[in-house]
């Protein structure tokens, strides 16, 4: 008979080979997947997994890499505080939508105007679009006991139909002969995000390696780190340390609106470049995928946004080359998450196999 | 403007239909909550459901067994939930966010041939006698089966629950499960059956919305109506004939918009389309919720 023990502490080999066999097991089943859909397994996983990498076109691909992994890192990042703590802000793609239309619209107002002002005040009215769209669930919590799951997760919706009114009226182009979306803040030198575009380069970039240097130290070596990691702990014993619960909540929820906010606003003033209805990409979801499988820990979530931005690469490509569905891909992205829950099992228990040893 | 044409007596028959699938799903959930399990995937089930029940129904011709198959489909599921949660141990918050995303995904693969078909038609079921009264008879008892079906399933939910042993066996577990297992009582074989009830009532309200509501398949067709389910069991302290009075609130919110919108207020239709969402989160906040099983969203592992 298979059953499990307790490990008193947390096994230090399968905290690091836990993701791996993850990866291992979905590449294995999406494998599967694909052949089921009629694809060759070994190649799609080679077009997925490799060839954005080490192609002929990867120069072309790489630079994706850090378009698509920005986002994801900066927003992983914030919601591996609130993670660690018990905070559940899982509406992130609201906090990120609403960085992207309050930066936007500071960008668009001073539209044509040259100055180096204009980008920093964006990138603060964007951090903080977010962070006040965090604070609504992070204060019902406080105040009324609410769920912050359900309220950020409301808020979500809210925010997609406010980006939906805003693409077809406030912040529409007037040049735009009509159709929806606002003028290109990319092709705007003031406002752009944008530092080598060939490159790959925007300054959603830069933030998101500052991200993971200071939730790093702050995480390991600051006092405001070691509460956050006590109260997910240990709720009861933080309380006793002095924590205050109401406000480490609220700074939890602003920390990720701020850098949810930060990353819509990088979006939008660089690789997607305007205001438009169907703006938000997922970024949000994707990067609770990216938090866990990163351990909720800076470097581990760097590594897990670059693996995550390669499969969103790669699934491009194969959409294009190999007509893979682009749901498959999704479905890809949902079958690590499970993996990756499951075999967690044995960082904190052993497998033991034979019946049980009497006391 | 035209407010008159808004026709009341239409209007409470409609909110009776739009609150259904969310009915289903939440009376689903309270059971799995009761239970002393948080499965955060109901987006991920309804979605599913409504795919395969949208698929069965299709390649059937009969609606009836496209509903049976997205039971099944939610069912399943929540079966994968299931076994990572209760025999793996996985955090049930995280778990249940990654089956929203994964059935979301699987959904829109599923459903990649059938983007603009019509559905086969669901027969509406007046009851006889009932149905001619004036006003009750139309808002009540002229539906399909299904609306009432949502409203058996509730009654006979909340006589489990109250008066049958095998439901004071799943309150324990969900209220202490050390104690329930001191007793002798199966917490996880408990906890499984009452999570694959939830995904099977999640599938029915999916495929309600698949077959009834929206009638044909169009990815995102649920739009949020898992998470309001999963507010309104919040919203109904885990009572079950309190989920009817949020089920319903909530149905006459999202109907009050869509006339309100056909009538043509001066408001944009993306603000009020907020509505449903906004109202969930107020009512969030004005109800004082009841007390949750004592164990809810807990691990258990019997060598503690």
């Amino acid at each position: 008979m298979i059953r499990l023990e307790k490990r008193t502490a947390p096994s230090q080999f399968w905290t690091y080979a836990a993701p791996v066999l993850a990866v291992l097991l979905t590449m294995i089943c999406g494998g599967l997947l694909f052949a089921a859909l009629g694809n060759d397994p070994l190649i799609t996983i080679r077009t997925i997994f490799w060839d954005p990498l080490f192609s002929e076109f990867s120069w072309y691909y790489r630079p994706q890499l850090l378009i698509k992994g920005a986002p994801l890192v900066l927003i992983a990042i914030g919601l591996s505080f609130g993670f660690r703590a018990g905070v559940w802000n899982i509406g992130a793609e609201g906090q990120y939508i609403l960085g992207a239309i309050c930066g936007a619209a500071v960008g668009l107002a001073f539209y044509p105007t040259e100055s180096v002002f204009i980008l920093p005040l964006m990138i603060m009215a964007g951090a903080l679009g977010g962070w006040a769209w965090a604070m609504i669930p992070g204060l019902l919590r406080v105040k009324f006991g609410t769920n912050e799951i359900l309220v950020s997760l409301m808020l979500v919706y809210v925010a997609q139909q406010l980006l939906a009114s805003m693409a077809l009226g406030a912040m529409r182009n007037p040049d735009g002969m009509g159709f929806p979306g606002s003028r290109n803040l990319a092709r705007y030198p003031s406002a752009t995000s944008w530092i080598n575009e060939g490159a790959g380069l925007h300054w959603g970039v830069v933030f998101a390696f500052v991200a993971v240097i200071f939730a790093y130290i702050t995480l390991s070596r600051h006092i405001f780190g070691y509460h956050v990691r006590l109260s997910g702990q240990s709720p009861r014993a933080a309380r006793f340390a002095g924590v205050n619960p109401g406000l480490l909540v609220l700074v939890c929820m602003g920390i990720a609106g701020a850098l949810a906010g930060l990353a819509g606003l990088f979006e939008v003033a660089g690789p997607s470049g305007l205001i438009s209805i169907d703006f938000n990409a997922g970024y949000g979801f994707t990067a609770i995928i990216v938090a866990f499988l990163g351990r909720l820990h800076p470097i581990g979530i760097l590594l897990a946004a670059g693996l995550m931005a390669l499969t969103y690469i790669g699934g491009d490509i194969a959409q294009s080359n190999l007509r893979l569905p682009a749901a498959a891909i999704q479905v890809l992205q949902g079958m690590l998450l499970f993996f990756l829950l499951a075999v967690d099992v044995l960082t904190h228990y052993r497998v033991r196999i034979g019946t049980r040893k009497l006391a | 403007m035209d407010l008159s044409s808004i026709n009341p007596i239409l209007l409470l028959a409609s909110l009776m239909v739009a609150a259904t699938p969310i009915l289903l799903a939440a009376i689903g959930e309270l059971v799995v909550e009761r239970a002393g399990v948080l499965n955060l995937g109901v987006e991920g089930m309804m979605i599913t459901g409504a795919v395969c029940g949208f698929i069965v129904a299709i390649s059937t011709g009969s609606p009836w067994l496209g509903f049976a198959g997205a039971a099944l489909g939610g069912a399943l599921l929540a079966l994968i939930f299931g076994v990572l949660t209760q025999v793996l141990l996985s955090n049930q918050v995280a778990t249940g966010l990654a089956l929203t995303l994964f059935g979301l995904g699987l959904a829109a693969l599923l459903g990649q041939g059938y983007v603009g078909i019509k559905a086969p038609p669901v027969a509406k079921f007046p009851i006889p006698l009932l149905s001619d009264l004036p006003v009750i008879g139309p808002v009540l008892f002229r539906h399909d089966p299904i609306v009432y079906l949502g409203i058996t399933i509730i009654a006979a939910t909340s006589a489990f629950l109250r008066y049958s042993r095998a439901g004071l066996i799943l309150r324990a577990v969900g209220e202490n499960h050390e104690a329930a297992h001191a007793l002798g009582y199966h917490v996880i074989r408990v906890r499984l059956l009452a999570i694959m009830f939830g995904g099977a009532c999640a599938g029915l309200g999916g495929a309600y919305l698949g077959l009834v509501r929206v009638p044909q398949w169009t990815e995102g067709v649920t739009a949020g109506a898992g998470w309001i389910a999963l507010a309104i069991v919040v919203f109904a302290s885990w009572r079950p004939w309190r989920l009817l009075l949020g089920a319903y609130l909530f149905g006459g919110v999202t109907v009050l918009q869509l006339n309100l919108q056909a009538a043509g207020v001066a408001l944009p239709v993306s603000y009020l389309s907020m509505a449903p969402y906004l109202a969930t989160i107020l009512v969030l906040v004005m109800m004082r919720s009841g007390r949750a099983p004592g164990s809810l969203g807990q691990s258990f592992h019997a060598s503690r």
